[in-house]
């Protein structure tokens, strides 16, 4: 080879190579996320607090902090009107874009949720079902693509539980008590059956599963066997208008509402707006704190809706379900910034990300630099447990808004997780997965 | 297995014989339940006797029109008021759609009508959110919810005045259908388009009044289910529980929509509460279903349906 072919050679790399670092070089420092929303449709009035929520914390971060470590957060919202079929379609358009794919998604939706789980490991796009979707899920050593903590279905159960006991003075009272338990009539709302039934066994007490089929408007005859069974609490994992009914028919009924406890997707602020002053004392579980009593709001308004930035109206922050939304969008956050303690603060990918949803530690102090101490509680995630099992705390409503009335109530974990490990290793066989050994990933 | 046949056959009936005040309770709210599907039927029918048309569109008229009611209510409009307005858009809803929709369509076949109404809904469905919001809105126009006890017997007070309600609006439609000449009108507009036009029927103004009347029904319609679930978009799938309805009572009978509301009210609380129980309970929506497919095997056109024979 001639030098002058050697220079030529040379020339020819240089402009072919020159506008390539050029274009690595202009990527944008920008990280997406695709939002599976639902504004429309008969559960809008849940989708959009919640979309809300998640939007606004996203722009609070690119506002207050210029994003995480510098990178900005992007994102496209895609209509799902919780249906599971456009849930995967809204997912398949949106997995690709941005610089890097997408870093995560949010199913917000247990049926979406059951879809992209296999979707997920082939995508490498870590899914994240924060309390809801398939509870085996938790268990990481099967599914390493999911998370759903702080805490599942199951655990919330045995929480309520928990509480029931502590309400009539100790779990020894709960023996012969009557607990019914009010379901949607799908595979989200049958979720905690086994669970109860678990602890009826254990704890003594009688339990009645009533299953409402969707979409719930009309419960006249669950209500009447209600009446008959003359329970002394009731259970209610209800979704949309099943929960609105349930209710005012519990108020209709004279049912003490203070006996009364929805599951956290059965107690937000559109539950108890139809029952009026009759939904007074009814209860929900929550992993997070209703209200705009903390630093993360006063940053809100200050640098989001001050600004003329917020998703929905003023008024609705600190709603039940925008608070959710806003610690969904947290933990996000807060997986991506785990990410980058090893990957470097630079746009992830979903694969990088993905370590950072399994070490993510956020501690007590931490909670407090995000402006949330005491509005969720501390989370550890592990190779083995994707659910941190955290506790559970009870909400009540007062007519107008919903207060906090308990302590945090741990969840039975004794009880949960060996039944929990089973669940996964029966869910993980049926997608062909093989367990992961986790003391070779520390 | 003999566990079983005793759970299907014994057990159900001795329970109904062992706790009387109860079975009577469960007929009460079966009653109940099924005139207010009754209400949203009605709708249906007042539309398919007109134009042989079934409205899609009829369960999101139901949410349209309690929207409107507690849009103006919100907005600090009296009680009286806001029925009046109300009643004033659902009339201007029928002008627009007869106008719009059928005019452009006379003498089409009725699945071309059928299609049109499925448009209507969606449009209806966008446009009501865009203008009122999609929150859960409480609808209170004054109608006591409680219930109150008697002889053992638990009854709601708004399901009782729903079911008052249902009866009275049946009563009057029933006069309108039989004894005046408009509704003769309807009537005969509904057999033949243009062999109501060719006697001097105006088919125009005819469908204008069936709309408009329809709308007046979904009005009454949501006004109970709104005060039962509160305003919402769900609101238009109470369709979905005036379909077994029709088909039993039949599509262009007003009393058939009462009939086949009270069968199916009665019949699925019935079901549900003695025979769910051996299936895990939640059989009461198809059980309706299958309670009028069953009886469509006997009367295809249903209990009060006309019976049309057409000779070729």
């Amino acid at each position: 080879m001639s030098l002058k072919t050697l220079w030529i050679g040379a020339l020819a790399a240089a402009l072919i190579a020159g506008p390539m670092a050029a274009a690595v070089h202009a990527q944008p420092k920008e990280m997406f996320v695709p939002l599976l929303v639902y504004r429309t449709g008969p559960f809008a009035p849940s989708g959009i607090p919640i979309a809300n929520g998640f939007v606004d914390y996203f722009t609070l971060v690119n506002e207050r902090d210029g994003g995480v470590n510098g990178v900005k957060l992007t994102w496209e919202e895609c209509e799902t009107q919780y249906k599971t079929d456009l849930g995967v379609e809204c997912y398949e358009k949106l997995k690709g874009k941005g610089p890097t794919g997408a870093a995560l998604v949010n199913p917000y939706s247990t049926g979406i949720t059951y879809q992209l789980i296999p979707k997920a490991a082939v995508d490498k796009v870590p899914v994240f079902s924060m309390g809801y979707g398939m509870t085996a899920s938790a268990d990481g050593r099967w599914f390493p693509w999911v998370f759903n903590f702080p805490t599942t279905y199951w655990s919330q159960a045995s929480a309520v539980i928990r509480y029931m006991a502590q309400q009539e003075g100790g779990t020894e009272k709960l023996r012969g008590k009557k607990i019914v338990h009010i379901f949607h009539n799908s595979p989200y709302g049958k979720e905690a059956n086994p669970t109860l039934e678990e602890l009826s066994r254990r704890l003594g007490f009688e339990l009645t599963l009533l299953a409402v089929d969707s979409p719930g408007q009309e419960q006249k005859a669950t209500w009447l066997q209600v009446r008959r069974i003359n329970p002394n609490w009731i259970f209610l994992s209800g979704w949309g208008v099943m929960n609105q009914v349930a209710v005012k028919e519990a108020a209709g009924i004279g049912f003490p509402m203070d006996h009364f406890i929805g599951n956290w997707w059965s107690a937000s602020d559109a539950d108890v707006i139809p029952a009026g002053e009759g939904a007074k004392g009814y209860k929900g579980a929550t992993f997070h704190a209703p209200g705009t009593g903390f630093k993360v709001h006063a940053d809100l308004f200050k640098f989001v809706y001050d600004k003329g930035k917020g998703a929905g109206k003023k008024e609705g922050v600190g709603e039940v379900l925008y608070n959710r939304g806003v610690v969904n969008a947290m933990l996000s956050v807060e997986a991506i910034r785990t990410a980058m303690t090893k990957h470097g603060n630079k746009p992830l990918t979903g694969a990088e990300v993905r370590w950072g949803f399994e070490n993510l530690n956020l501690t007590e102090p931490r909670l407090e630099q995000l402006g949330m101490k005491g509005f969720t509680h501390p989370v550890k995630v592990t190779c083995e447990d994707h659910e941190g099992a955290g506790p559970v705390m009870f909400e009540q409503w007062d007519g107008k808004k919903w207060n906090i009335v308990s302590d945090w109530i741990p969840v039975m974990r004794d009880v949960v997780r060996p039944k929990l490990e089973a669940a996964a290793v029966e869910e993980g066989k049926k997608l062909s997965y093989t367990e992961r050994d986790c003391a070779k990933e520390k | 297995m003999t566990e079983l046949l005793y759970g299907i056959a014994i057990a159900p009936f001795k329970d109904m014989v062992g706790s009387p005040a109860f079975f009577a309770e469960v007929l009460i709210g079966g009653v109940f339940a099924g005139l207010m599907y009754s209400l949203v039927a009605l709708g249906f029918v007042l539309i398919f006797k007109a134009s042989g048309v079934f409205n899609f569109a009829q369960g999101v008229m139901v949410l349209f029109a309690a929207l409107t009611l507690v849009g103006l209510l919100e907005r600090g409009v009296p009680v009286v008021g806001a029925l009046l307005g109300t009643t004033a858009v659902m009339v201007a809803l029928a002008w627009v759609i007869e106008r719009v929709v059928l005019r452009p369509l006379v003498n089409q076949e009725h699945i071309i009508l059928f299609m049109a109404t499925i448009g209507l809904t969606f449009f209806l469905e966008g446009f009501g959110e865009m203008v009122w919001g999609a929150n859960v809105k409480k609808l209170d126009i004054g109608i006591p919810d409680r219930s109150f006890i008697v002889t053992g017997v638990q009854i709601n007070q708004l399901e009782m005045f729903a079911a008052l309600t249902a009866a009275v609006l049946v009563a009057v439609l029933g006069v309108f259908f039989q004894r005046t000449r408009v509704g003769r009108a309807l009537r005969a507009v509904a057999d033949d388009h243009e062999a109501a036009l060719s006697i001097g029927i105006p088919l125009k103004t005819i469908w204008l009044i069936v709309w408009s009347v329809a709308g007046i029904v979904a009005i009454v319609a949501g006004i109970m289910w709104g005060a039962k679930s509160g305003v919402q978009f769900s609101l238009s799938l109470v369709a979905l529980k005036a379909l077994p309805v029709l088909i039993l009572g039949g599509f262009t009978s007003v009393p058939g929509a009462v009939v086949g509301g009270l069968i199916i009210g009665v019949g699925e609380k019935v079901g549900e509460v003695y025979w769910g129980p051996l299936v895990g309970g939640a059989i009461e929506n198809w059980f309706a279903y299958v309670l009028a497919l069953a009886f469509l095997l006997v009367r295809p056109q249903g209990l009060f349906g006309e019976k049309i024979i057409e000779r070729v």
